[in-house]
């Protein structure tokens, strides 16, 4: 930082306005204007230059600019990643920027990367952009909102190019055949993590705070209830909705507004978990984390988290592609196939809770315990899933999720 | 200290929570309203309204928190955000004294410049933690965990609240709040009094945008009190209409701020003592409120008697 | 030095005004780049290259510069938002609560008609979307001119509230529950949807852009509304005394701004999205707002203005992707250009002083174009 404060003072003195020339005339006062706007904008941008330092993410490599994309040769190709956020967010994107890390680190790719991309035809372009102007051949639109139209378009005018998108449910005879959907079945992770906490709390009142109510949210509350029902029964789960995915000053609120509530364990679903998983630390609760592992943001409340592993899944698919195999389509996997990932426990989470977390992991990942085996009742005591009847994880009907279990407290309505 | 709160929570508030927590949030989110519409009430005073608060307040959210992680000091931090303002004030200023320039224009302008270099300088601190202002303990005397949350008060508010009890004696009692006030009135008459306008509005600007970048440092420093790209939505732009809410005069800045604070804890509140639903709504209660208001107060046939008569919005 | 230069109404005087029209903002982009230049550098980059990466992805190839014109098409519409309304004096900055809403009301049009044929679909969706996005705009000209309140923060306090309607209404009463994860209303149908222009890979938006700015230049330069909305907007307690419909005019001209602005939510439903939900809210209506100022809030300028900025946010990803730079990189250019084309209109009016040989040269320009127009000015 303090090479490049030096570097910019350098810089300052070549414009420094030149104070000769007193003549009033009136040219040498517009110039004059003209100097001092430009020399006032510099002040400006000196001073905040001064008050940050530089990114220490991937440097830029000069070198590699320019027009290098165009010569390749034959085994190399390009993968695109693209990011609904910012990717050092704590959170979502930053669990697929970590998966990119990997795929860039593998032998024969390059990988382009762009954040901050609207679900609109922003991302089209992106996209095509990307294909066009740095000749990807592989991309990965990270957000759900790419999906449909904006994938769905793009793939149809570059059916050489492969579109692996997250989240999405591919129809095979629908969607393209350039096209295919991973996700990855984070809700096992929730019901680990829910274990902890109803072993954990001591007032059994648990809060959840969530974007919006839509099948992926819902089926990570249930989950964590059930999670934390299946060690102790008499816990609730009050459930907060923001609106978005990312508004930290209402979520910081909804967390403040549930602690008084009694709430003593936090976890939520929303893009950056960074300002819940912190104002828990400051009201003197339990947090469990999501996405990425947040431990050092609450040393002393963090319990675990439940976390994606992409690199896993983005190494697999680059690695088939590479080697010319054909790839899934519609791919999804949990604990078993290394998806998901629990966050370290945290100093908070007593043996005994570990040991029944454990236990169920260890379940979940030998399928002999499955999380939404009738009977399930949601919270107005409607059966959803009679006894006897087994949604296993593969079971499409959990992607149309649209139902609170018993005992989470709060209402699907917007 | 976890075990011990957590006994205590334990209870519960049920529906006392509701007023506790709009107490709580009037005392939490109000901070940068506050901030801001003390920074703006002062520049609308000279005469000119600069709309580039928002972008004031983020860069000052970025600064402070960027400073108080390199220095390792939140109340540097807090000088570092009042002064990025206070350049960025100065610049409005300075644009809007030049001939053909619009003040409104302008902020606008500096509301997307400020905003740029915020994120492009706030890229790598989304990421470490600084630290930040702890609070001052007004609850002390409760047992109850919620209550002593909901009364925790940051001495960067409390300045803040002085801050506009003095600001208000300044506008009155002093001789500079009198040439301040008819630079707001009548340009023309201040001049012919020997007053250089531009120079008191310059003035005003920049000490307006240090208000707004210590706002600013409230938002990363203390609550939420954290750097990310979402911190503000909004805050900036609201404080410049809760300014004409408040019928430019600080002290009822503050009243309104503390009511506006209330208002956005409203949403979260609600739905966690279960009554749910439209949360989408609830969230535009702030606006609507300030929006009935406006439009109840306001009259075709008169201006505000108490609005700065120069403000290129009186017209 | 006033009296070196050509009087009034003399023909190389009106061509050494029209020269200083374009100089001060080509002034005004030059400045702004270079000082750009100068930031990136700061920020470690090599600006050889990033203006490079910045022409190569917005107007350095077929692709790139229709990447552009996507990005221009709806700014063009929300520009109008705010420079129709400047046209009687006001600085209105809902366009994007008009937007939103405007896409909102094309929607529920779309599914009241059901089967019908598409092209009255479209129209009917566009008629709701202009009627929607006018009646909110022309909601802050009527309560500017009857009520007297602040019409820049009326119409701020507009966006928000329609973002949190619109968002109430589409994840709530007219959710689809077969929109799962991305909660939208029920499609709008692939029939309904608003295709491409042929030839290129623009939706029909850009071409409603296009008349929208040439209709408002007509409109307010051309007709005798337009006379009467300028009288206005130079001073509205003359033009009262003078017999104007003051108030009608002022809510008129906010209503057209309005529906603008409601037109291009209709065509982001129609070409874009096919359904309404909260990703079309991403600020086009605010970036709208800097366009129209650019424009100096004349309508035909609004055009190239909105190429222009459409060609930055281009640019952006090849920044990001090829030069490392964050996201906010295209801001911090925005902002440039937004503060630096307000100042340097300051120097209008001084720059033929300022520069003495431009009348010189223009005298002997070798353009042609500029020939053609100094002998007709002649």
């Amino acid at each position: 930082m303090w090479k490049r404060i030096e570097r910019f003072h350098v810089g300052m003195h070549t414009v420094v306005p030149n104070p000769a020339g007193d003549s009033t005339h009136r040219a040498e006062r517009s110039a004059r204007a003209l100097r001092r706007l430009i020399f006032s904008l510099l002040s400006v941008l000196s001073l905040l230059a001064l008050s940050c330092s530089k990114s220490e993410g991937p440097s830029a490599a000069p070198a590699a600019s320019g027009s290098a994309a165009t010569t390749l040769p034959q085994k190399t190709f390009t993968a695109g990643f693209i990011y609904v956020g910012p990717k050092g967010d704590y959170g979502y994107n930053q669990a697929h920027a970590e998966g990119a890390a990997t795929v860039a680190a593998m032998p024969g790719v390059k990988v382009r990367e762009e954040e901050n991309v609207p679900e609109t035809e922003a991302v089209q372009k992106t996209m095509e952009s990307m294909i066009e102007l740095d000749g990807a051949s592989v991309l990965f639109p990270t957000s759900f909102g790419y999906f449909d139209p904006h994938i769905l378009k793009v793939a149809q005018k570059y059916p050489k190019v492969t579109f692996l998108h997250c989240g999405g449910l591919y129809q095979e005879g629908k969607h393209p055949p350039n096209v295919a959907s991973y996700f990855g079945y984070i809700d096992e992770a929730q019901y680990v993590a829910g274990v902890v906490a109803g072993m954990t709390t001591k007032s059994n009142k648990l809060g959840f705070i969530a974007a919006k109510p839509i099948p992926q949210v819902l089926r990570n509350i249930n989950s964590f209830t059930l999670g934390a029902r299946s060690v102790n029964p008499k816990v609730t789960t009050s459930v907060v909705f923001t609106g978005d995915w990312s508004l930290p000053v209402k979520e910081a609120e909804a967390a403040n507004s549930l602690v008084d509530q009694g709430i003593d364990v936090l976890t939520m679903h929303v893009d950056s978990p960074k300002v819940i998983v912190e104002t828990a630390e400051k009201r003197g609760v339990f947090v469990s984390g999501y996405h990425v592992d947040q431990t050092t943001l609450a040393p002393k409340g963090y319990l675990t988290g439940a976390l994606w592993n992409w690199s896993k899944v983005y190494t697999d698919y680059v690695k088939r592609i590479q080697s010319g195999e054909s790839y899934p389509h519609l791919l999804r996997g949990g604990f078993k196939e290394g998806f998901i990932k629990m966050a370290p426990y945290g100093a908070a989470v007593s043996a005994a809770a570990r040991a029944k977390a454990d236990e169920a992991k260890a379940k979940l990942t030998d399928g002999s315990l499955v999380v939404y085996s009738g009977p399930i009742k949601d919270n107005t005591g409607k059966v959803v899933i009679p006894a006897g009847t087994v949604q296993t994880q593969t079971d499409i009907t959990l992607e149309k999720m649209n139902y609170l279990v018993e005992g989470v407290v709060g209402k699907i309505s917007s | 200290m976890l075990e011990g709160r957590m006994s205590d929570t334990a209870a519960g508030l049920g529906i006392w929570a509701l007023p506790l927590a709009l107490i709580g949030g009037a005392l939490r989110v109000s901070g940068p309203y506050l901030f801001v519409s003390l920074g703006e009430c002062l520049t609308e005073k000279s005469g000119r309204i600069n709309l580039g608060q928002e972008g004031t307040l983020i860069l000052g959210a970025m600064t402070a928190y960027g400073v108080s992680y390199l220095s390792g000091s939140p109340w540097l931090g807090v000088l570092a955000a009042g002064c990025a303002g206070l350049v960025l004030g100065a610049l409005h200023a300075w644009l809007c004294s030049l001939p053909r320039v619009n003040d409104v224009a302008v902020g606008i302008a500096l509301m997307l410049f400020g905003v740029g270099i915020a994120f492009f300088l706030g890229k790598p601190l989304i990421q470490p933690p600084a630290p930040r202002l702890s609070p001052i303990e007004l609850g002390a005397w409760s047992s109850i965990a919620p209550v002593r949350a909901a009364l925790e008060i940051h001495g960067l508010l409390l300045l803040g609240v002085v801050a506009a009890f003095v600001m208000r004696f300044v506008f009155r009692r002093t001789r500079w709040g009198l040439v301040l006030r008819v630079a707001g009135e009548d340009a023309d008459a201040a001049r012919a009094l020997g007053y250089d306008v531009d120079r008191v509005r310059l003035v005003a600007t920049a000490i307006g945008g240090f208000f707004a970048g210590v706002g600013g440092s409230f938002l990363s420093l203390v609550y939420p009190g954290s750097w990310s790209e979402g911190l503000s939505s909004g805050q900036g732009l609201m404080a410049v209409a809760l300014v004409i809410f408040a019928r430019w005069d600080p002290v009822k800045c503050l009243w309104t701020s503390l009511l506006f604070g209330g208002a956005g804890a409203l949403g979260p509140a609600l739905q966690s003592i279960g009554i749910l639903g439209g949360y989408n709504l609830y969230a535009t209660a702030p606006y609507v409120l300030t929006f009935v208001i406006m439009i109840a107060t306001s009259s075709a046939r008169r201006t505000f008697a108490d609005q700065p008569a120069e403000l290129t919005v009186a017209r | 030095m006033t009296s070196t230069r050509p009087a009034a109404g003399d023909g190389a005087g009106r061509f050494s005004a029209s020269v200083e029209a374009a100089a001060v903002p080509l002034l005004g982009l030059a400045v702004s780049f270079a000082l750009f230049g100068v930031f990136v550098a700061v920020a470690g980059a090599n600006v050889g290259d990033v203006y490079y990466q910045m022409v190569r992805g917005s107007f350095g190839s077929w692709f790139s510069f229709q990447n552009t014109l996507v990005r221009a098409a709806p700014l063009m519409l929300t520009a109008l938002c705010t420079a129709l309304p400047a046209q009687v004096g006001l600085v209105v900055i809902g366009g994007e609560g008009a937007l939103v809403l405007g896409a909102l009301a094309s929607v529920i049009a779309a599914h009241a008609l059901g089967g019908a044929n598409p092209w009255v679909v479209l129209f009917a969706m566009a008629g709701a979307g202009c009627v929607v996005g006018g009646a909110w705009i022309a909601a802050v000209g009527a309560l500017r001119t009857l009520r007297g309140a602040n019409e820049t923060i009326s119409s701020l306090l507009l966006n928000y509230i329609a973002i949190g309607v619109f968002k109430h209404v589409v994840e709530g009463p007219l959710r689809d529950p077969a929109s799962l994860n991305k909660p939208s209303t029920r499609p709008i149908g692939e029939a309904n949807a608003l295709g491409a222009i042929p030839g290129l890979d623009v939706h029909w938006g850009l071409v409603y852009g296009l008349i929208g700015c040439l209709a408002a230049y007509v409109l307010m330069r051309r007709s005798a509304f337009g006379f009467a909305a300028k009288v206005i907007g130079g001073n509205a307690r003359a033009a009262q005394l003078g017999g104007l419909a003051v108030s009608k005019i002022v809510i008129v001209t906010c209503a057209l701004g309005g529906a603008a602005a409601g037109l291009a939510g209709m065509a982001e439903v129609a070409a874009v999205h096919g359904t309404a939900n909260a990703s079309i809210i991403v600020g086009y209506g605010y970036t709208g707002i800097l366009v129209a100022f650019l424009a100096r809030q004349h309508p035909l300028a609004i055009v190239p203005v909105a190429v222009l900025i459409g060609g930055v946010g281009a640019s952006g990803g090849l920044l990001q992707r090829a030069e490392h730079l964050p996201d906010a990189t295209v801001n911090v250019l925005q902002g440039i250009l937004f503060v630096v084309i307000l100042a340097i209109e300051t120097l209008r009016g001084r720059l033929a002083t300022f520069l003495p040989r431009a009348r010189v040269t223009s005298e002997s320009a070798p353009n042609p174009a500029a020939k053609a127009a100094c002998s007709k000015a002649a």
